[in-house]
């Protein structure tokens, strides 16, 4: 006998509570500190800043042990803070030439102004699972050098006074803001690039690399990537001057594309743009192909349909909390539609079976 | 219990502002899809932030909010909803559709008839009703621009050529006041008469597509046919087992693993109502 399905009260407050228990995990074992994940899990907060859109270390390390480790759950918990903060202002923008670089590497000179550092990078370590932090252990003191303090100048700064990669004009216009409006195609190239800062790191990894085998090649080298801390500056009116509010960490990469000239521009290097919060390498140097690749209509390079050049496609589907929301509300009940579906599928059959009948009977 | 950390209704004062301006805009152009600047909820996308922003931004301290889903207000969705208007703006809530001066649904018009002074908000997944035949946003903007909608009755056509009949049982697109074409959320087409000409205002919210829209009361709205195949709301041919209704839409229930099955009102207050007064279902426990 049906009895009628009453109590998702009490089931969702039985959920949350067998949540909060696995969340734990084995009481035996030492809770994470926030300043654990901080410190030690500072990449994993670094994507949830990035994709989260809010620089906040500590937060970031809440968000991801609140969601037990799930980075793109803890992103949504970042979002949902974020959206309920008052905006007091807007800081000037960013100097990332005067960045304090820990790790600034080109792939297309030799040596430069400023010079090649690796820094804290995994590129070279041979992935061996290193039994030893199963023990436990103190980790040894890296070397230190005094800072150099020469100026790290871009390396599109010293290919533009050549000439040979495309200018890229100055403009002061106040870009969209996408967390204040909604987005409306076409986007410009800021706007363009304020939705891939935010964007799912897989699915930008996936669309560069789509573009490197052949899904709107753009011949791309890492002209410069390099990650340090900038000061945030914001104009006070009263005091009519820019006043340093805090550091933050960035990540940024710029592509230098092969370019053989198109109907509308001279043969010469085009650009790619990756900025990310935080140490984010491979979102950054993803960011800037994909970048590159959707820049084709201002090039006057051809449309071959690949994914990565089609802006409406990648800006309405790059957003993993967006996206994820939509992909799992079809956990929620459809007893509605399925039914109306029921019916209409017990009619077209019954219907098509009947209208077999009189042919197998002649 | 209000949670005083965030400010009646969740929303700040501004973010409803911006919101309302973009509920009058709906309001004056019924059936038009107007761009809002949707705000990150602390659900997810899909779940109903579209309808939370508009509830939110419709809400007094003097309303009875009624949050349904699927028709039922214990569904575990509806069910978190209303409590997080609850935690956020400390309003009455009530099961009672009558009692209620704003309905949030997911997927249902309830049974009984709505009157004046209530408000109805849908529930968007996909506001775009031409978006499975272009997918492009661009693109369909236009086609409401120049209302080209040739392409929506070449796809009715087609179903009727080949099946008979049109092949949509819910978001049936219905057209408004002679000019928008407009999704009116993944109801059952059953429920696509009270559109029309209804007493309540109704507006629908998709949180994830940034879009608002709306119907003011006493509008005409009409679902899209051909005069040789009209339009026909379609329920199963049962009535409520509990209730014994034979009008109501019913959601039907695998009872057993021998594959018995019951119908019961997908409107669970509709049906509550009926049985406390009396009426009885086939499967009711004095009946059976």
């Amino acid at each position: 006998m049906y009895v009628a399905v009453k109590g998702g009260e009490r089931a969702i407050d039985a959920a949350h509570a067998w949540l909060a228990e696995e969340r734990r995990g084995d009481l035996a074992i030492a809770e994470l500190s926030i300043a654990q994940i901080r410190e030690q899990l500072a990449l994993a907060v670094n994507r949830v800043m990035a994709e989260g859109s809010l620089y906040d270390p500590d937060l970031a390390a809440l968000a991801i042990k609140q969601a037990r480790g799930d980075l793109i759950e803890a992103v949504f918990l970042i979002r949902a803070y974020r959206t309920t903060l008052p905006r007091f202002t807007a800081s000037t923008p960013v100097d990332t030439a005067s960045m304090t670089v820990d790790r600034r590497v080109s792939a297309t000179f030799k040596d430069l102004p400023g010079g090649q550092i690796l820094g804290p990078t995994f590129d070279y370590t041979h992935r061996l699972l290193d039994f030893a932090l199963m023990a436990e252990g103190e980790a040894p003191a890296a070397p230190r050098s005094p800072a150099i303090g020469e100026a790290v100048p871009h390396v599109t700064e010293l290919l533009d006074q050549d000439g040979l990669i495309e200018a890229e004009p100055f403009s002061d216009l106040t870009p969209r803001d996408l967390t204040r409006e909604p987005l409306e195609l076409p986007a410009d190239r800021a706007l363009r690039l304020q939705a891939l800062a935010r964007a799912d790191e897989g699915f930008t990894l996936a669309l560069a690399y789509s573009t490197q085998r052949g899904y709107g090649r753009t011949h791309a080298f890492v002209g410069e990537l390099r990650i340090g801390r900038v000061a945030v500056e914001v104009e006070l009116p009263e005091l009519g001057f820019a006043v340093e509010i805090g550091e933050i960490e960035l990540t940024e990469c710029e592509s230098v594309n092969q370019f053989k000239g198109s109907k509308i521009e001279p043969p010469q290097f085009t650009r790619g743009y990756g900025l990310v919060l935080g140490q984010s390498e491979r979102k950054s140097i993803s960011m800037s192909l994909v970048d590159r690749a959707l820049r084709w209509k201002e090039l006057g390079e051809d449309n071959i349909g690949a994914p990565a050049q089609d802006e409406e496609f990648v800006l309405s589907h790059c957003d993993n909390i967006q996206a994820t929301g939509f992909l799992e509300h079809i956990k929620l009940p459809h007893y509605v539609d399925f039914q109306a579906e029921l019916e209409l599928v017990r009619r077209l059959r019954a219907e098509a079976i009947a209208a077999q009948k009189p042919e197998d009977a002649a | 219990m209000t949670d005083q950390a965030y400010n009646f209704a969740y929303l700040d004062e501004q973010t409803k502002r911006m919101l309302r301006r973009a509920l009058l805009k709906a309001l004056a152009v019924p059936g038009y899809q107007v761009p809002f600047a949707s705000r990150e909820m602390p659900m997810p996308y899909g779940w109903g932030t579209g309808g939370v922003q508009v509830t939110a931004a419709c809400l007094t301290p003097v309303d009875r909010l009624k949050v349904i889903d699927q028709g039922a207000d214990d569904t575990t969705n509806a069910v978190s909803i209303r409590r997080f208007f609850q935690r956020t703006s400390g309003v009455a809530v009530t099961e009672a559709t009558a009692e209620a001066t704003i309905i949030q649904t997911r997927h249902r018009i309830p049974e009984q008839p709505l009157s004046e002074g209530q408000i109805l908000v849908y529930q968007v997944p996909i506001p775009e009703p031409l978006r499975f035949l272009e997918p492009r946003e661009t693109e369909t903007r236009k086609m409401h621009e120049l209302e080209e909608y040739g392409l929506m009755h070449v796809k009715l056509y087609e179903d009727i050529a080949r099946h008979g009949e049109v092949s949509t049982a819910y978001a049936y697109p219905v057209k408004v006041e002679g000019r928008y074409v407009m999704d009116p959320s993944p109801i059952p087409k059953f429920d696509n008469p009270k559109l029309n000409d209804s007493p309540a205002i109704q507006l629908f919210g998709a949180g994830r597509e940034c879009r608002i829209y709306a119907l003011p009361p006493f509008t005409k709205v009409v679902s899209l046919d051909f005069d040789d195949h009209p339009f026909q709301a379609s329920k199963a041919e049962h009535n409520c087992d509990l209730c014994g209704c034979g009008t109501s839409y019913l959601d039907e229930v695998i009872t057993d693993d021998q594959g018995s099955r019951m119908f019961v009102c997908s409107d669970t207050d509709f049906c509550a109502t009926r049985q406390a007064e009396g009426h009885r279902g086939r499967l009711s426990p004095e009946a059976a």
